[in-house]
């Protein structure tokens, strides 16, 4: 799998910041350029530059801003070094503002809005740490944190920290749904809610097929895996969200179990999965079993094996076995999506036989 | 796009459903007969299939009102036919309540037990069926019957309500109230026609001089062109050819007039930003989805008075320039259904919409469908799950292009204002400078005449209730909402503040869809704000936090506050209760969120309305 420099460079788009893409131009001895035809582009001719956006000038906290028209308030405020929370948010992925906790308060606005979003106009004065911005954040992770398990979100779990949520003030988690149970709730069909107790998402976890497992007692519905399976990704629509208001969930069509859908096991879901809902079934076992280690895992940067795209592979490996797989998001070949082969096919290094003598 | 479709095939009766609305499958690909010569391995349907998507709620109608639930194998085959994943199309079926995806018995009672009905005594029919009938949604009559609860079907005025579908090769859909336990039994058996037991429009003011909006509303034939035209219909749609698009938003705009639909937009500035617009086609659409608890103005116009509703919609797509229109209308309404498909039908046969294309799609359930842009969607064939914006919808609305979307009301209005010369100069001259022109109000309730009313802007809450026969039973009043489920509750204290919006608004009220909702000194409140609370949580569309979990919370404390099994002091329930409806108002996506606690809040800003 090595890289030559040559193919790369000539790369019309090298994504910034890709480490794959190296060696300066000017390092190649004549005889190369005369003999060696040029390399043709690994992917197809990028779009000609686009027209320098003019720029937008806003206040941030009080701070005057200047920024690319276009760009979305979130982007304002990462240029300014405002940590902003995000969980349905992600860069390769449209966003759909559902989970409401990048809002910030606009001068002028009603309502709150999501900075994630929301493109910057010129004079616009936001405040990203009001009174009603934090509460606003502080009720949202709460309302998360009172009705999905988020241990494997540790994203998650740092926010709801640094906003003080306090998910427990809604009362203990009421009982878990029996399997199946929430995947069969009509739309408008009323359950009277407990008295003593917070409702929840929380239900057996789904283990139907040998790769990956659904826990959607972990999921809080950001759409992010429906994305990756369909438009923004994989154009597979293996998935979708079904059902109404709490009673919402990702299901497969008429839930079916995943063997039994349209899914082709690219992972690509499970990637862009914020909270471990979607969860290799390599991790999922080895958490059961205790054996879940991250600190001793080690990743290793490479380039799958199988056909001629060439995706970039992170192999995670602990003790001596690769446990999971994913690609990095700023890859300009994947954008951090692959296919079953890449994403589940490295068995095969753990199965070698002995070989030739 | 890869289409997956796996799993067993439809029966014939749910192909035959679907094709009665799609005709026959051109190919195997498309769920038809295989033919190896002609086929071979050519896709049929790319493009073609895949601009039918907006069909997939009417095909979902039509296998529901034939089978009577949509199963995986009905629902396949409806996406051969269109084009669309089953996962996605499984995902739009299970967001309407009026589509089944689990075995469901053909005939339904859908019993209204919501606001006004309650006070009418829905809870006794209720708990009446589920002693002689069975708990609700449990099949019965060897599986051909049920009945289940259902939110507000518009028919206040007759109190307790109910609406029955019956699937079948005829399929049958009917409403009916004011009704008991027997009386909704009775109407579980089997019909081979008739659609509705239509009572007397609820006009107490029928035939009163000087109505506007409700003038011919038990007057006209509503299902007689000519009768319509013999009272002076489809005048108001010559002079506004006559006097051109331009013209025609000027007038609208001089008029003052703004949205019945709960927002109060000005209609002008709506139609000349959609007019101006350079991106085509422009779009118009009726929004007849009228959800919101205690509201039934709409159907009880488009039920007397439909050519009207052609007509209006006519002069808007003249000023918009649009020559497509939808009618969205609620899946409960099956007599204004009826009648608006015949005043459409006999208008174009006139030949009186030029090159106007009407089109009605029927909403299946689903009260979050009223707000614009997830009406879009809905017609688009999705979810209906609302839209950030901006983009707004005069820019950015159905399939993406320029949209002028109106509610009925609003658009009755127009035919006066833009109707003679002087429309504008009449039209201003009724009620005040901020709120012009006549309105129509829902009064429901402990009431002695229920029924939709035409009043001035600026009457004054005690004359409306007055003109309604005052509280019924001689017994005083405890509260009164306004603006329905998203409205607000207020006490006698209120009752002389004039009916305008800049009135309502200074005293923390509104008037949202013209709900004037009563309850007497003997009304359960607790009931009614619980009643509430569940309608949020049943309605939300669930797609932003906030709303979706926000609302399972806020009717989870008010059950706990009503079995006196606070979590801690009451006032830190009340804390809570402040805190969940600022973060819904705050950070909600849609209207829905951002008002599903202003009626909760309001009743407990008052401690004489509740005692909890
Ligand atoms: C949750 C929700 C439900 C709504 N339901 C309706 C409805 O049933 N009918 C209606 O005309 N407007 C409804 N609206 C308001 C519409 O979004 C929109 O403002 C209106 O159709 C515009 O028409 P108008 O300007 O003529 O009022 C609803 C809004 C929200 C947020
Ligand atoms: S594995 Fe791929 S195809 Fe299957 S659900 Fe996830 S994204 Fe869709
Ligand atoms: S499964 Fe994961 S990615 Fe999908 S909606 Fe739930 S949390 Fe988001
Ligand atoms: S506020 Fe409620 S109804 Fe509106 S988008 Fe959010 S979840 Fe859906
Ligand atoms: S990150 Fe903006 S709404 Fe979720």
């Amino acid at each position: 799998m090595s890289h030559d420099g040559l193919s790369m460079d000539r790369d019309p788009a090298p994504a910034p910041g890709v480490p794959r893409a190296s060696e300066p131009p000017g390092a190649q001895p004549l005889t190369d350029i005369l003999l060696r035809p040029p390399a043709r582009p690994s992917r197809p001719p990028a779009p000609p530059p686009e027209p320098e956006r003019a720029a937008v000038e806003l206040t941030i906290d009080g701070v005057t801003v200047t920024i690319p028209a276009g760009s979305t308030i979130l982007e304002a405020c990462r240029a300014q070094g405002i940590d902003t929370p995000t969980l349905c948010y992600l860069e390769n992925l449209t966003p759909v503002n559902v989970c409401r906790v990048c809002v910030v308060e606009v001068t002028g606005s009603r309502v709150l809005v999501p900075a994630c979003s929301r493109k910057v106009e010129a004079g616009m004065d936001v405040k990203t740490n009001s009174d009603r911005v934090r509460h606003s954040r502080k009720m949202v992770l709460e309302f998360l944190g009172s009705s999905v398990d988020l241990s494997t979100a540790p994203s998650a779990l740092g926010y709801i920290e640094r906003y003080g949520a306090d998910t427990a003030r809604y009362g203990p988690a009421d009982a878990p749904s029996p399997a199946g149970e929430r995947d069969r709730h009509e739309a408008g069909h009323h359950h009277a809610p407990p008295i003593d107790a917070a409702q929840t998402v929380e239900q057996p976890v789904k283990v139907d097929n040998d790769l990956y497992v659904r826990d959607y007692s972990k999921c809080i519905l950001c759409y992010k895996c429906v994305e990756a399976c369909g438009e923004d990704a994989q154009n597979t629509f293996a998935i979708a969200v079904a059902g109404r208001g709490f009673d919402a969930r990702i299901s497969t069509e008429s839930a079916v179990p995943l063997p039994d859908s349209a899914c082709v096991y690219c992972g690509n879901c499970i990637g862009v999965c914020p909270t471990g809902a979607l969860m290799f079934k390599s991790e999922h076992d080895m958490r059961a079993a205790g054996t879940w280690d991250e600190s001793a895992q080690t990743t290793t940067q490479t380039i799958c094996p199988y056909c001629g795209v060439g995706c970039a592979l992170d192999l995670h490996v602990q003790d001596n076995a690769i446990v999971t797989v994913t690609s990095p998001l700023d890859s300009s070949v994947t954008d951090g999506h692959l296919c079953i082969k890449g994403r589940f096919g490295f068995q095969f290094v753990q199965n070698r036989g002995p070989g030739p003598a | 796009m890869d289409l997956h479709v796996i799993g067993p095939l439809a029966s014939p009766a749910e192909r035959a459903a679907v094709d009665a609305l799609l005709g026959p499958p051109e190919s195997g690909w498309r769920g038809g007969q295989r033919d190896a010569r002609t086929e071979g391995h050519v896709a049929r349907g790319g493009h073609e299939a895949r601009s039918r998507r907006d069909l997939l709620i009417p095909v979902l109608h039509a296998i529901q009102s034939r089978i009577g639930w949509i199963s995986q194998p009905a629902l396949n085959y409806a996406c051969r036919r269109l084009t669309v994943p089953p996962a996605e199309a499984y995902g739009v079926a299970s967001f309407y309540a009026l589509f089944a995806t689990t075995p469901r018995p053909p005939i339904v009672a859908h019993v209204c037990d919501d606001l006004a009905c309650a006070l009418a005594g829905a809870g006794d029919v209720a708990a009446d069926l589920e002693r002689s009938v069975g708990p609700a949604g449990e099949p019965v009559d060897g599986g051909e019957t049920t009945w289940l609860r259902s939110p507000c079907l518009g028919l206040c005025e007759r109190a307790p309500a109910m609406m029955v579908t019956q699937a079948g090769t005829n399929p049958v859909t009917f409403v009916a109230g004011p009704v008991d336990a027997v009386g909704v039994e009775r109407r579980l058996e089997p019909r081979t026609g008739g659609s509705t037991e239509s009572g007397p429009p609820p006009i107490p003011q029928r035939g009163q001089p000087g109505l506007r909006l409700l003038a011919r509303v038990d007057v006209v034939d509503p299902s007689s062109l000519d009768d319509y035209r013999a009272q002076g219909g489809f005048r108001a749609l010559a002079r506004a050819r006559r006097i051109g698009p331009q013209q025609v938003i000027e007038e609208v705009t001089a008029s003052g007039l703004v949205g019945r639909g709960g927002a109060a937009f000005p209609t002008g500035r709506k139609w000349a930003a959609v007019a101006a617009q350079p991106a085509e086609p422009h779009y118009l659409v009726c929004n007849a989805d009228e959800s919101e608890p205690g509201t039934f103005k709409d159907r009880v116009l488009m039920e007397g008075d439909p050519f009207a509703v052609v007509e209006a919609m006519a002069i808007e797509a003249l000023a918009v320039g649009a020559t497509k229109a939808y009618l969205y209308i609620r899946g409960e309404y099956p007599l204004a259904e009826a009648r608006m498909l015949g005043a459409i039908a006999a208008s174009g046969e006139a030949g009186l919409l030029g090159d106007l294309d009407i089109e009605l799609r029927r909403g299946a359930g689903a009260y979050i469908c009223g707000e614009e842009t997830a009406l879009f969607e809905s017609i688009e064939g999705k979810r209906g799950e609302p839209r950030n914006k901006p983009p707004f919808p005069v820019e950015v609305g159905l399939f993406g292009k320029p949209t002028a979307i109106n509610n009925v009301e609003t658009l009755i209005n127009v035919l006066d204002i833009v109707g003679s010369d002087d429309g504008v100069a009449a039209f201003k001259a009724i009620g005040t400078e901020a709120s012009a022109g006549p309105k129509l109000f829902c009064v429901s309730g402990n009431v002695g005449r229920p029924g939709v009313y035409e009043v001035d802007f600026g009457t004054t809450l005690r004359e409306l209730i007055d003109l309604a026969g005052g509280v019924s039973g001689g017994l005083t009043l405890k509260a009164v909402l306004l603006g329905g489920a998203a409205g607000v509750f207020v006490g006698p204290d209120a009752l002389d503040v004039p009916l305008t919006f800049e009135a309502t608004r200074a005293i923390g009220a509104t008037l949202g869809s013209g709900v004037v909702m009563i309850f007497d000194e003997t009304a359960d409140m607790v009931a009614a704000l619980t009643r509430i609370a569940r309608f949020f949580r049943d309605e939300s569309c669930g797609q932003c936090v906030p709303c979706r979990v926000g609302t399972v919370r806020q009717e989870e404390l008010l059950a706990r506050l009503a079995a006196g099994r606070a979590n801690g002091a009451r006032d830190d329930e009340l804390v809570l209760l402040r805190e969940i409806g600022q973060a819904m108002r705050d950070a909600s996506i849609c209207g829905l969120g951002q008002t599903a606690s202003s009626a909760i809040e309001s009743a407990f800003r008052q401690p004489q309305l509740v005692a909890l």
